[in-house]
C-alpha cells in the first residue's frame, strides 16, 4: 500500500544490500511472536481441560460420546491441508501464480471439510445432551476445541482475502509475504490439532 | 534439501531456503505415520495405560517437530534465529502453565479429600 508502483516492480525480491533488513523478515518474526502468544492461549485452555476433565457432574464423557471415525477423518483432512498450503508456498517461490492459487483453494476446501465434520460432531454431542452448560468437562472441551475451530474459520476467511488480493495486484514482495505468513499460521493450526487429537480424544477413549 | 544456501554469512544478503517438494512430501509421510501409530495403539488397546500415554505424547511431540522442521522451516533464516528463540520461550511458558496447573490442582484435590 505504502509502496509506489515503481518501487514494487523494480525492486528485486532476492537482493538486499548488506545491513538493510528486509521488511518481510521483520514481519515474519512479528508473526512468530504472535504464534507464540497463541501457543500460550492454547496452553491455558489445555491446562483447563486437563484439570477439569474429572468434573463430569455424573454425565457421560467423551469416552462414551466421541465418534472417533469423524475425528480421524478431521485429522487427515487438516494434515493434508497443511501439506497443500506448503505446496502453495513452493509454487509461489517459483512465481507460478495459477498453481499457487489452486493449492490455496485446495487447502481452503480441506479446511472447510474439517470444519464441517467438526460442526457435525458438535451437533451430535449437543443432541446427546453434552453442551457448554452440561459439566465442567464439556465446558472446557467445547472452549478448547471450539477455539481451534474459530482459528480455522478465521484462517479460511483470511486465505480467501489473500487470493482476492493476489488476483487484483499480482505477486509482489508484499503479497508473497502474506502467503508465507498464512501458510505458517495454517501449519501452526495443524500442530495444535495434533495435541487436541492426542490429549482430548486419544487419551479419553483409550 | 535445498542445499544451495551453504555460505554462512549473516549479512542478510541472502534469502532463506524454502524447502522443496521432496522435503514437504517427506514431512507429510512422516506425519501420517506418526498419526497412525497412536491411533492403532489406542483403538486396539495394545498397551497398558502408562505405555499408551507415553506413545501418544512421544508421537505427538515428534510430529510437532516434523511440522516445525519440514513445513515451518524453523531451521532456516539468518543467525541469530529469533523465531526459534521466541518459540523456545513460548514452549517454556506453555510447560509452566500446563504442568504447573496439573501439579497444583492435583495437590488441591488431595488436600480436599477428607
Amino acid at each position: 500500500m505504502a509502496q509506489s508502483p515503481a518501487h514494487g516492480t523494480d525492486h528485486h525480491d532476492h537482493h538486499h544490500a548488506a545491513g538493510h533488513h528486509d521488511p518481510q523478515d521483520i514481519k515474519l518474526l512479528g508473526f512468530w511472536i504472535f504464534l507464540v502468544t497463541d501457543v500460550i492461549l492454547f496452553a491455558t485452555l489445555f491446562a483447563t481441560f486437563i484439570v477439569l476433565r474429572g468434573g463430569t457432574d455424573g454425565f457421560e464423557t467423551g469416552a462414551e460420546l466421541f465418534n472417533m471415525t469423524g475425528v480421524i477423518a478431521e485429522t487427515f483432512l487438516l494434515l493434508t491441508s497443511s501439506f497443500t498450503s506448503g505446496l502453495a508456498v513452493l509454487a509461489m517461490h517459483q512465481n507460478k501464480v495459477k498453481p499457487m492459487i489452486t493449492w490455496l483453494v485446495v487447502t481452503g476446501l480441506l479446511g472447510a471439510g474439517f470444519l464441517a465434520l467438526e460442526l457435525i460432531e458438535f451437533v451430535e454431542l449437543v443432541h446427546e445432551g453434552a453442551t457448554l452448560q452440561t459439566s465442567a468437562y464439556w465446558s472446557s472441551f467445547f472452549t478448547l476445541v471450539g477455539t481451534h475451530g474459530v482459528h480455522v474459520t478465521i484462517g479460511i476467511g483470511w486465505m480467501i482475502s489473500i487470493i482476492i488480493q493476489i488476483l487484483r495486484r499480482g505477486l509482489n514482495s508484499d503479497t508473497k509475504g502474506k502467503v508465507t505468513v498464512f501458510s505458517l499460521y495454517w501449519h501452526f493450526l495443524d500442530a495444535v490439532w495434533i495435541f487436541l487429537l492426542s490429549i482430548v480424544y486419544l487419551m479419553e477413549v483409550m | 534439501m535445498a542445499d544451495h544456501n551453504n555460505t554462512h554469512n549473516s549479512h542478510g544478503g541472502e534469502r532463506h531456503e524454502h524447502g522443496s517438494v521432496k522435503s514437504y512430501v517427506i514431512g507429510y509421510i512422516i506425519s501420517i505415520i506418526l498419526t497412525i501409530i497412536p491411533l492403532v495403539v489406542v483403538m486396539n488397546d495394545m498397551m497398558g495405560r502408562t505405555a499408551t500415554i507415553a506413545v501418544i505424547m512421544v508421537t505427538a511431540t515428534l510430529q510437532f517437530l516434523v511440522q516445525l522442521v519440514f513445513f515451518m522451516h524453523i531451521r532456516d533464516g539468518e543467525q541469530p534465529r529469533w523465531n526459534a528463540i521466541t518459540l523456545v520461550f513460548g514452549i517454556l511458558i506453555l510447560l509452566t502453565i500446563v504442568i504447573g496447573s496439573i501439579w497444583i490442582m492435583g495437590n488441591n484435590q488431595i488436600g480436599m479429600r477428607m
